[in-house]
């Protein structure tokens, strides 16, 4: 059996990659795909510690999030179009009418 | 043969109000949907509907649900109410806000209402699942009514960066809660404090950085320094009534959770969380304070005044006793009245066209609204905190609860933070009774505003005359009945 540190290692590799493309990357949709990156890190860490422990919270979480994921998904890209249809553009550094 | 288990209805009793609350948000799309003439009637459905829901809260009994998913106790029963009366506030402002904006959906009024049943969930969450669940209810359905203004670049600008932000912040508060279930074994908040005990876990590094990621979110979601840049722009750009709903449901909402995850879940870390927030309430204070000097935008002063307040609630928080919990309660009730009230008359001032946030705007006010002017006035004292209004009660009860648990020196950096709130506060009152009017500003007090403004201002000097019950309510919440 593949023990769980593995599986935690993967996750916290995977959850830094994430957090590395979001604050790297300046194109909305690869942020987007950053943070679901990062939440798909999150459910690696929960599946992998649920079947460890044998407790069924860790997975129930899961399908949650997934759920959440997809509705944060939806939403985000519906505010990307709208974002596009005004700007012209879904670069984050060129949208910056609001500042001080 | 399968055995059905019958459903037994009164395991949902502890979730009435947000079941009825859902009801009622479906209720508003489907009567925009069939009866699109009748859209003058949906701030008013919302309204009765989240007086509805509060009487439920109100009298609701002690009971914990769904094995110990959700708690309703007193402590968040205060909370519902808060958040409810932002709801209730906020829908009678858009009554006023829709004639000049011409937000009319009825999406609108049911994202306001969905976002409540989120900030509900999240005040009675006694498990970690529950408090993300409803947080992301109320998070998605903020997102979207930042963003309901289609043809506002500024407002697609402001809903792009919280949707970033508040989902840079989830994922991170979920990869502290699977630390925090990992080590624990648990999503279950009073489980977790059990655990720590019986497991040995007091001084696990792991640990600490697990419930580090959680409060940086919670952090986020509050607008607590660093974590506070989205802030500004989102109620810059959000439409003015929903940037009310936003600093005040949500804040509230926030606080609950940090009351609720900090002193269930892990009381006896209060070594580590206690000095950490109060170098952060410091700071936050601090920046929003000072930032808010130069603003020439009364909405973004009124933001970063929003930062500052969250500075000043977390007092109550960092002090981990029940007395400044209660503290900090009395508080956000507060901040509820006196800033919808700032914000109701933004949106009074605001014609359409023409949206007069700028500070040169409420020049001369008091000569040709002396009403709206009055009304400011005493929003804008409260909000600095000078007696009898109710600001300076909150501030108060803050200030005792802190010092009591020996962080003096936050006490101290509160008190210099809020005179140097007084300046740019102030400056509003002098711009409006010292200064010559620019133009002749015609308001229109439509029935939607009048009453918002006057529960707005019952409720700021009602506390500030009448301390006494509204602080007795908060305690008795926290101390049994």
């Amino acid at each position: 059996m593949i023990p769980l540190s593995w599986y935690m290692s993967l996750a916290a590799i995977l959850f830094a990659i994430g957090v590395c493309g979001f604050l790297t990357r300046r194109n909305l949709i690869m942020m987007f795909l950053s943070i679901e990156l990062m939440l798909n890190a999150v459910n690696l860490n929960m599946v992998a510690i649920s079947h460890y422990l044998e407790s069924m919270r860790g997975q129930v979480f899961t399908f949650f999030i997934i759920t959440v994921a997809a509705a944060e998904a939806a939403i985000g890209l519906g505010i990307a179009i709208t974002l596009y249809r005004s700007r012209k553009t879904v670069h984050v550094d060129e949208v910056n009418q609001l500042k001080g | 043969m399968i055995n059905t288990a019958l459903v037994s209805w009164k395991a949902f009793g502890p979730i009435v109000p947000e079941m009825f609350l859902v009801c009622i948000g479906l209720f508003l799309i489907g009567l925009d949907v069939f009866a699109p003439k009748r859209r003058e009637f949906l701030p008013w459905l919302t309204v009765i509907g989240c007086l509805a829901a509060l009487l439920m809260v109100a009298g609701e009994k002690d009971i914990v649900g769904f094995g110990g998913m959700i708690i309703c106790d007193s402590y968040a029963a205060f909370f519902k109410v808060i958040c409810l009366i932002g709801v209730i506030l906020t829908a009678l402002m858009s009554e006023h806000f829709r004639r000049t904006e011409g937000l009319n959906q009825g999406e609108y009024y049911s994202l306001m209402v969905f976002s409540a049943v989120g900030m509900l969930l999240m005040a009675s969450a006694g498990d970690l699942m529950v408090l993300y669940l409803g947080l992301e209810l109320m998070a998605l359905s903020i997102y979207c009514l930042v963003g309901m203004p289609r043809n506002d670049g500024r407002s697609a600008e402001a809903a792009m960066k919280y949707l970033l932000m508040g989902g840079f912040a989830s994922a991170i508060l979920l990869y502290g809660i699977s630390i925090v279930y990992g080590l624990t074994g648990t999503t279950n908040i009073s489980q977790i404090a059990k655990f720590t005990v019986s497991g040995n876990l007091l001084h696990n590094p792991a640990l600490l950085a697990g419930l580090g990621l959680m409060l940086a979110a919670f952090c986020f979601k509050v607008a607590i320094a660093p974590f506070h840049f989205w802030t500004p722009d989102v109620y810059d750009g959000a439409p003015t009534a929903i940037t009310a709903f936003m600093s005040v449901g949500p804040k509230a909402a926030g606080f609950a959770v940090f009351g609720r995850v900090l002193l269930t879940g892990f009381p006896q870390f209060h070594d580590q969380w206690g000095i950490l927030l109060a170098s952060l309430a410091l700071l936050t204070m601090a920046i929003g304070n000072i930032t808010a000097l130069s603003q020439t935008s009364i909405k973004r002063m009124l933001a970063y005044s929003a930062v500052a307040h969250a500075g000043y609630s977390l007092l109550g928080v960092l002090s981990g006793t029940a007395e400044g919990l209660s503290a900090t309660m009395t508080y956000l009730l507060t901040y509820g009245f006196m800033n919808m009230g700032a914000f109701a008359i933004l949106v009074l001032l605001a014609s359409p066209g023409n949206r007069r946030e700028s500070l040169e705007d409420y020049k001369g006010l008091a000569k040709t609204n002396p009403m709206a002017a009055f009304l400011m006035l005493i929003f804008m004292f409260s909000l600095t905190g000078i007696p009898p209004t109710a600001g300076f009660v909150g501030k108060f009860y803050l200030l005792k609860a802190a010092f009591g648990a020996g962080y003096t020196m936050t006490v101290i950096g509160l008190v210099i933070f809020s005179s140097i709130s007084a300046f740019f506060y102030l400056r509003v009152v002098r711009y409006m009774y010292m200064s010559d009017p620019q133009e002749n500003i015609s308001l229109d007090f439509t029935p939607g505003i009048s009453a918002a403004l006057g529960i707005a201002l019952l409720g700021v000097l009602g506390i500030g005359l009448l301390p006494g019950s509204v602080i007795g309510q908060a305690a008795t919440a926290l101390l049994g009945q």
